[in-house]
C-alpha cells in the first residue's frame, strides 16, 4: 500500500516540477530580455533609423518593415483563408475536392519554415520576377499564415449556430446572403483572432524572407512594393552574427530583441484574451 | 468592408508610388567590406539626398552572384572573381568590371590570454587542417585549439584558403561563423581559439599574431611584406554608368579613401 | 439558380488557392532539386560524408546534415516530450480550474516566442555558460540548439496532449477511483492509455517541429558539417545549410540545385511525419465513435 502511494506522491512531485520549471524558465527569459533591453529603449529608439554601421540610432526602419510584412501576407492570407474556411464550413459535402483541400492544408501547416523561403525564392523572386522584394517576402509570410488563418476561419464558422441560418433562410435569404449577412458577421470576432495571432507569427518568422526581401540596410523605409525591407527578427540575426561590431551593438540588440517580443506576446495576448472572452459569452 | 477597401487602395498606392521617386543603388556582399561601404553610402547620401543606397551583407559570394543575376548594382568583394563565376556572368549577360577600393590584411588572433606571439604560414595551415590540434605543439599551453572559420560564401575565407591553406580542406570540426564581427566576438570570448579578420576588423579585445615574424599592419600590407594581404574589390556590372559610376568614382576619390582609412583598411595612396 | 451558383464558385476557386500553393512548393522544390542528381549520384549525396559544396568540383556528401537534423531533433525530443506529457498531464489531472486558466494561456505564451528569440539567447547566454562550465571548445553545439529547440516544442506538444488528455471521458477515471487505484495508477494505466493516440500524434508534430527548425539551429547549433558523436559537437543540420548557404550560390549553379534538393529531403521528412500523425489521430475519431 505504501508502495503505491509513495509512487503517486513521487509522481506528482515531478508532475509539479516539470510544470513549475517551465512557467519559471517563460518567465526568467521574459525578465532577462527586459532587463537587458530595456536601457536602449526610448520613444527615440523606436522612430529613428539605425546610423553609424547600426551603432547608434534606432530601429525604426525595421520596425515599419514589420508591420509592412504583416500587412501584406495579411492582404494575401485573409481572404485566401477566410474564403477556404468558409468552403469547408458552409459549402463542402464529403468529395475529393474537400479531401485534398484538407490534405493541402493541413501539409502547410507542417512545412519548414526555410522551405517557404526556397519557394518563395523560385516563384516570386525569380519566376514571377518580383525580385527580392516586400512583395515577395510578405507573399511567402501569407503562404506561411494561409494554414493559421484557414483553421481559425473554418472553426469560427462552425461554430455559429445552426439556429441562426434557420432564422435567415425562413425569412427567405439564400445560401449567400445568410451567409453574407448572418454568419460572417457572426464569427467576424473569431476570425479576428485568429488573424491577430497569425499577425504575431508572421513578425517573428525569419527564414522565409532571408532570401525573398530582407536586407541589411536600406537607407528609408520602403515606399513601393518592389523595394527591399528591413525586418526585426532579421535585424536580430544580422546584429548578432553579421554585424560589423557586434559588442558594441549588443544593447541595441537586447533592445531590438524586446521590442520584437513585446509586439508578438503583446499581439498574440491580445488574441488570447479576445477568444478567452469570446468562448465566455457563448460564441 | 470599408476598411478592407481603405486599405487596398492604400497598398496599391504604395506600389505604384515607389515608381520614380528616388535615384537607387543596391550594393550588397562581402562582410569585410560591408563597414567602407556602409560608411560611404550613409556620406554619399547626405551630400546627394535625392539618391538612397540599400546596403547587404552575406559574404562575397552573395553579392557576386548578385552581379550575376541582376539584383545588384554594385557587389563588394574581399577577393577577386573566380572564372567559374566570370562564365557564369557572361551566359547571364552580365560583365563583371573590377574596382580595387582598399587593400586589407588578414591577421591570425587568438584570445588575450594567449601567449603566442608568431606562427607561420605551416603552422596556421596544419592547424585549420587539424593536425596540430593543441596549443602546445606551438609553443603555447597544454590546451586544445579551437579552431574558428568563415562561411564558404566568405571573401575572406576564400584568401584564407588561398594563402594559407594552399587549397587544403578546412578541418570538419572547425567553428564557422557569419563575419568578421563574428569571428572577432567568438575568438574574444574563447582562450582557446584561433581565427583570421581584416584588419579593420582589429580591435582590443583579441591578440594579432605574426604571420612569418612579420606584423600585419597598414605598413607591411602596401609595401608587400606581409603574405596575407589582399585588394578589397568593388564589381559593377558592365562598365558603370549613372549612381554606381558616380558612388565608385566617390569611393576612390579622396574623401572615399579617408572612409577607408577610418574603417581601418589600408587606402590605396 | 444560376445567382446561387457563382458565389460558390467563386469561394470554391479562391479556396483552391490552398491546394495550389502546397502543389508549387513540391513542385518548385523537385524542379529545382533534381537536376543536382546530373551531377553527382543519389547515394554519394545521401551517403557522402563530405560537404564542401564550393570546391569544384563540389563535394554534396549530405550525411552530416542529416545527421545533424536527426541528432538535433532527437536530443531535442528526448528532452521536450517527456516535460511536455508531465505538464499535459499536470494540467489536465491535477490543476484546479484557476490554475488551468492561467497555466493554459502561459502554455501558449510559451509558443509565441519566436524562434530567433531563443536562438539569440542560445548565442548570448547558453553558449558562453556552457563553454566555461564544461570547459569546451564552443558553446554552439547540439546540446544548446537541442536544449532551444525543447522550448520550442513543449508548447505543441504540451497544448495537443492536454486536448487528447481533456478528451478522456470522466466515467473512466471515476470507474478506476472507484477501484481504489492511486491518481497516478489511474493516469498512468487508465487516462494516458485511452488518449494514447491523441498523444503520439502530438509527439509526432513536436518532432516535426524541431526538425523543420531553422534560426534556432542557424545560431546556436555551430555550423560545423560533420556527424556528431558527443553533445558538445557542433552540428549543421539541413535547414540551417539551406539558410547560410542560399545567399551565396549563383542561380542554377549545383550548389543551388543541391540546396534545394535538401530542402526537397527535409520537406519529404517533415512531410511524412504530418501524414502519419493526421493518419494516427483519424484513426482514434474511428475509435471513439
Amino acid at each position: 500500500m505504501t508502495k503505491r502511494k509513495a509512487l503517486d506522491q513521487l509522481m506528482t512531485i515531478l508532475l509539479w516540477s516539470a510544470t513549475g520549471l517551465i512557467v519559471f524558465l517563460l518567465l526568467a527569459i521574459i525578465t532577462y530580455i527586459f532587463v537587458n533591453g530595456y536601457q536602449v529603449l526610448s520613444w527615440s529608439f523606436l522612430t529613428e533609423s539605425p546610423r553609424d554601421n547600426m551603432t547608434r540610432g534606432g530601429i525604426s526602419t525595421p520596425l515599419i518593415g514589420t508591420l509592412q510584412l504583416v500587412l501584406v501576407s495579411m492582404f494575401f492570407a485573409l481572404p485566401v483563408g477566410i474564403a477556404t474556411g468558409l468552403y469547408l464550413a458552409e459549402y463542402s459535402k464529403r468529395g475529393r475536392f474537400t479531401s485534398l483541400l484538407r490534405l493541402a492544408i493541413r501539409s502547410l501547416a507542417g512545412v519548414p519554415s526555410v522551405v517557404f523561403g526556397l519557394f518563395g525564392l523560385s516563384l516570386f523572386v525569380i519566376l514571377l520576377r518580383f525580385g527580392s522584394s516586400l512583395l515577395s517576402a510578405g507573399l511567402t509570410l501569407g503562404c506561411l499564415a494561409l494554414p493559421l488563418i484557414v483553421t481559425a476561419s473554418e472553426q469560427a464558422f462552425l461554430a455559429v449556430p445552426q439556429d441562426y441560418r434557420d432564422a435567415s433562410y425562413a425569412l427567405g435569404a439564400s445560401k449567400w446572403q445568410t451567409i453574407w449577412k448572418v454568419v460572417l458577421p457572426s464569427a467576424s470576432s473569431t476570425i479576428i483572432t485568429g488573424g491577430i495571432l497569425s499577425i504575431g507569427r508572421v513578425a517573428g518568422e525569419t527564414a522565409p524572407i532571408i532570401f525573398t526581401g530582407a536586407a541589411y540596410f536600406t537607407p528609408s523605409v520602403a515606399t513601393s512594393l518592389f523595394d527591399e525591407v528591413m525586418a526585426l527578427p532579421y535585424h536580430i540575426m544580422v546584429l548578432a552574427t553579421e554585424g560589423t561590431n557586434i559588442t558594441l551593438t549588443r544593447p541595441i540588440q537586447y533592445g531590438t530583441v524586446l521590442v520584437l517580443l513585446a509586439f508578438v506576446l503583446g499581439i498574440s495576448a491580445i488574441g488570447v484574451i479576445m477568444r478567452a472572452r469570446l468562448r465566455q459569452s457563448g460564441r | 468592408m470599408k476598411k478592407l477597401i481603405a486599405g487596398a487602395a492604400l497598398v496599391a498606392v504604395l506600389a505604384v508610388s515607389g515608381a520614380a521617386l528616388a535615384a537607387e543603388l543596391v550594393i550588397k556582399g562581402s562582410t569585410t567590406v560591408l563597414p567602407i561601404a556602409q560608411s560611404a553610402a550613409e556620406k554619399y547620401m547626405t551630400a546627394h539626398p535625392e539618391v538612397a543606397i540599400t546596403v547587404s551583407g552575406g559574404g562575397s559570394g552573395n553579392g557576386i552572384k548578385a552581379i550575376i543575376d541582376g539584383t545588384t548594382d554594385i557587389a563588394d568583394s574581399s577577393r577577386f572573381i573566380k572564372d567559374t563565376e566570370v562564365k557564369a556572368a557572361v551566359e547571364n549577360g552580365a560583365y563583371p568590371v573590377p574596382f580595387a577600393v582598399a587593400m586589407d590584411a588578414l591577421i591570425p588572433v587568438v584570445h588575450t590570454s594567449n601567449p603566442v606571439q608568431d606562427l607561420s604560414i605551416e603552422q596556421l595551415k596544419k592547424i585549420y587542417m587539424g593536425k596540430i590540434k593543441n596549443w602546445k605543439e606551438v609553443g603555447g599551453p597544454n590546451k586544445p585549439i579551437a579552431v574558428v572559420s568563415r562561411d564558404t560564401s566568405s571573401g575572406t575565407y576564400e584568401t584564407w584558403e588561398e594563402k594559407i591553406l594552399h587549397k587544403e580542406r578546412v578541418d570538419k570540426r572547425a567553428l564557422v561563423v557569419a563575419s568578421n564581427g563574428a569571428m572577432v566576438q567568438t575568438v574574444a570570448k574563447n582562450e582557446n581559439a584561433i581565427g583570421y579578420i581584416g584588419l579593420g576588423y582589429m580591435n582590443d579585445s583579441v591578440k594579432p599574431i605574426k604571420v612569418e615574424g612579420i606584423e600585419g599592419n597598414k605598413a607591411n600590407a602596401l609595401n608587400g611584406t606581409y603574405p596575407v594581404s589582399r585588394y578589397l574589390y568593388m564589381f559593377t556590372r558592365g562598365w558603370p554608368t549613372g549612381e554606381p559610376l558616380n558612388f565608385i568614382n566617390f569611393v576612390l576619390s579622396d574623401d572615399g579613401q579617408k572612409i577607408v582609412g577610418e574603417a581601418g583598411f589600408v587606402p590605396l595612396r | 439558380m444560376k445567382k446561387e451558383r457563382t458565389p460558390a464558385i467563386i469561394i470554391m476557386s479562391i479556396s483552391s488557392v490552398g491546394i495550389f500553393v502546397m502543389l508549387f512548393i513540391l513542385l518548385f522544390l523537385i524542379k529545382e532539386g533534381l537536376p543536382v542528381l546530373k551531377e553527382t549520384t543519389l547515394s554519394s549525396i545521401v551517403a557522402g560524408t563530405d560537404w564542401y559544396p564550393t570546391e569544384t568540383p563540389p563535394a554534396l556528401g549530405m550525411l552530416p546534415l542529416i545527421a545533424g537534423s536527426v541528432a538535433v531533433t532527437l536530443l531535442s525530443s528526448l528532452i521536450a516530450l517527456p516535460i511536455s506529457l508531465f505538464i499535459a498531464i499536470f494540467i489536465s489531472e491535477i490543476a484546479s480550474q484557476k490554475m488551468k486558466n492561467i497555466l493554459k494561456p502561459i502554455l501558449e505564451l510559451l509558443g509565441f516566442l519566436p524562434s530567433i528569440i531563443l536562438g539569440f539567447l542560445g548565442m548570448v547566454v547558453i553558449a558562453p555558460w556552457l563553454q566555461s562550465r564544461f570547459a569546451i571548445l564552443s558553446g554552439l553545439n547540439l546540446l544548446n540548439a537541442s536544449i532551444l529547440l525543447g522550448f520550442l516544442i513543449i508548447p505543441i506538444v504540451g497544448s495537443l496532449a492536454e486536448e487528447a488528455l481533456s478528451a478522456v471521458p470522466r466515467e473512466i477515471r471515476n470507474a478506476s477511483f472507484a477501484l481504489g487505484a492511486t491518481r497516478w495508477e489511474t493516469i498512468s494505466k487508465v487516462v494516458f492509455p485511452a488518449a494514447l493516440p491523441g498523444i503520439l500524434s502530438a509527439c509526432l508534430l513536436g518532432i516535426m517541429r524541431g526538425m523543420g527548425e531553422t534560426m534556432v539551429v542557424l545560431m546556436a547549433a555551430g555550423g560545423a558539417a560533420l556527424i556528431p558523436i558527443s553533445l558538445f559537437d557542433p552540428v549543421r543540420p539541413l535547414t540551417s545549410t539551406i539558410a547560410a548557404e542560399m545567399g551565396e550560390t549563383p542561380v542554377g549553379s549545383t550548389h543551388y540545385h543541391a540546396l534545394f534538393f535538401a530542402g526537397l529531403i527535409l520537406l519529404l521528412i517533415t512531410l511524412g511525419i504530418n501524414l502519419l500523425s493526421s493518419w494516427i489521430e483519424s484513426k482514434r475519431k474511428v475509435k471513439s465513435s
